[in-house]
């Protein structure tokens, strides 16, 4: 009889409701992405054979992924690329969520926000399509400067290269910048800075030493949600990046698609994986301190 | 003029993000074949070519059971999902809402292997069927942010007047509750169907030979002659995206409005 009641104090207690409201999202990302994850993590251990895995536990993989010079090569490029747009994209989009925050009339907020993210969500691959054509031998750039007779042959530098691959990234990915800065500045109190300037700050001042540090958890955000995805980008160095462009995502297909060697595509998966998260984490402990709640 | 030079850097941004999309039609409508100016005249012969091309009717119509069944199916995940975070506290909740909000940040093509990692291994034949279980996974973690606004601007004292007038939850649910999200569950189904419908590298690894639309746009860029076609399917997809996503922002900003929030902007 007891225990019957607390089954059923325990059935109606607010853990078990959200617990039981919860569970069909979570039993389907457990047995749809956690334990895929999992199984490549074991795959990343075992070594490739005719037809089957071969399940003997081997650090071979990752011996191979490490110290092969090609493997090495996109790797170290992968982190340069999506260091380089990350930087690139939250240079250039702060100012435009500081725009749309502290210039644009509350009313028109949302649709300034609306018209940001309408491109991302615009068939992607057409997008990335079209900047080789933007960028492209004959393309929109070359092609202008030539008729304004600034150049007098193609630039072949702004093609199938880095740089390239930067460019069409640092577009895909900047409404991602734009948003968390954006929400960061909405939240700042307008008296502080107000209080900045009435005790003799410049505007400028006032910015650095109050604004952008109160707005610093956005600026973080943004850093980590465009840095993350786009190490793993498959389509922009495929379409745009030429043989010098390839990254690690073009590799991950290979060996998967092409190769047909999982256990070696799962550790380069699992190696680029570690390292986001290793950059990640350093790059969040070197922002703690704007991190800590007010008054901390 | 309020801002001034950021309102000019704005819209030279604003002018950046949106080049790709202004440049396809001009290639839509141009007669030739090579995707390059100058535009050597206006022709409608790419859409033309467009209603001659069997294997892309069959893409169009393999991405549209994907995105109709991802939508419907990551929205109803996503109602459980969101209302059990924003409504309740209980044990493991920021682990288990870590993990189904991960692929919001995780590369899709860890995603993809990791997935065709196991379907093979249980020996499920790759069809449209396991695309979708790929797109209910990336697309609902977007359904849930839309959600979770709708749900987190709900007065909990709606519902226990409701309860208090002798209704169970279930028709509370249903009565109070329901009603009051619709336009963020409108939102979310056209959100995850236009997400699904363009999203290429689960597809590419999880279709089998069933290609969907993106997969089958990726097959012909490898053949310049077909690309101007390519930018006339184009032109008519970003048209839809863009119907689409107004619709979803009208109803995202209603549902607002419904349950007296302010609104904050964006989806995301």
């Amino acid at each position: 009889m007891k225990s019957e009641g607390v089954l059923h104090r325990l059935g109606r207690s607010e853990a078990a409701s959200g617990l039981a409201m919860i569970s069909p999202t979570a039993i389907y990302a457990i047995l749809l992405l956690g334990a895929p994850l999992a199984l490549i993590f074991l795959y990343s251990f075992m070594t490739d054979g005719y037809l089957e895995i071969i399940r003997t536990f081997t650090f071979a993989n990752y011996i191979e992924a490490w110290t092969n010079e090609l493997y090495r090569v996109v790797m170290l490029r992968s982190l340069f690329v999506s260091m380089t747009v990350t930087a690139v994209t939250v240079l250039l989009a702060f100012p435009v969520a500081y725009f749309v925050s502290f210039h644009v009339d509350p009313s028109r907020k949302s649709l300034w926000l609306f018209l940001i993210t309408i491109p991302f969500w615009t068939s992607y691959l057409i997008r990335v399509f079209l900047w080789k054509v933007i960028l492209g031998y004959n393309g929109v750039v070359n092609s202008g400067l030539l008729g304004l007779g600034i150049i007098s042959e193609p630039l072949q530098w702004i093609n199938y290269n880095v740089g390239a691959v930067v460019v069409t990234l640092a577009h895909a990915y900047a409404p991602f910048a734009i948003l968390p800065i954006f929400v960061a500045l909405e939240k700042i109190d307008r008296s502080l800075l107000e209080a900045g300037q009435d005790l003799g700050e410049s505007r400028f001042m006032t910015f650095l030493r109050v604004t952008l540090p109160l707005a610093m958890p956005g600026v973080i955000a943004s850093v980590l949600i465009v840095f993350i995805p786009t190490i793993g980008d498959f389509v922009t160095p495929q379409l745009v990046g030429g043989p010098e462009g390839r990254m690690v995502a073009n590799l991950i297909q290979l060996q998967y698609l092409k190769l047909d060697n999982y256990p070696l595509g799962s550790a380069i998966a699992v190696s680029a994986m570690m390292i986001v998260t290793v950059v990640s984490l350093v790059f969040l402990y070197l922002n703690r301190r704007y991190l800590r709640g007010p008054g901390a | 003029m309020k801002g001034g030079w950021f309102k000019v850097y704005a819209l030279a941004y604003l002018l950046f993000l949106y080049a790709p999309i202004i440049l396809l039609p001009m290639f839509a409508f141009n007669d030739a074949t090579v995707i390059a100016f100058p535009l050597s005249g206006f022709s409608t012969k790419w859409f033309v070519a467009l209603a001659d091309d069997p294997p892309l009717h069959i893409a169009v119509k393999n991405s549209l059971i994907i995105a109709v069944t991802t939508a419907i199916l990551s929205t109803t995940l996503a109602v459980f999902a969101a209302r059990a975070s924003t409504r309740y506290r209980f044990p493991a909740k920021a682990g288990l809402m870590g993990l189904i909000m991960l692929p919001l940040v995780l590369p899709e093509i860890i995603v993809a292997v990791s997935l065709l990692s196991v379907l093979l291994m249980i020996g499920l034949e790759l069809s449209i069927f396991t695309v979708i279980l790929g797109h209910v996974l990336v697309c609902t973690p977007f359904c849930i942010a839309i959600l979770s606004s709708a749900f987190q601007s709900l007065d909990r004292s709606l519902e226990e007047a409701a309860y208090d007038l002798g209704e169970t939850s279930f028709s509370t649910f249903r009565l109070i509750i329901l009603p009051l999200v619709m336009p963020g569950i409108i939102s979310s189904l056209l959100i995850s169907f236009t997400i699904s419908l363009d999203e290429f590298i689960i597809a590419f690894f999880l279709a089998g030979t069933q290609a969907t639309l993106p997969v089958y746009i990726f097959s012909q860029f490898r053949f310049p002659q077909a690309v101007p076609v390519i930018m006339a399917l184009g032109t008519i997809l970003v048209c839809l995206s863009i119907l689409l996503l107004s619709i979803a922002e009208f109803f995202r900003r209603r549902g607002l409005a419904r349950s007296g929030a302010k609104d904050t902007g964006g989806f995301l």
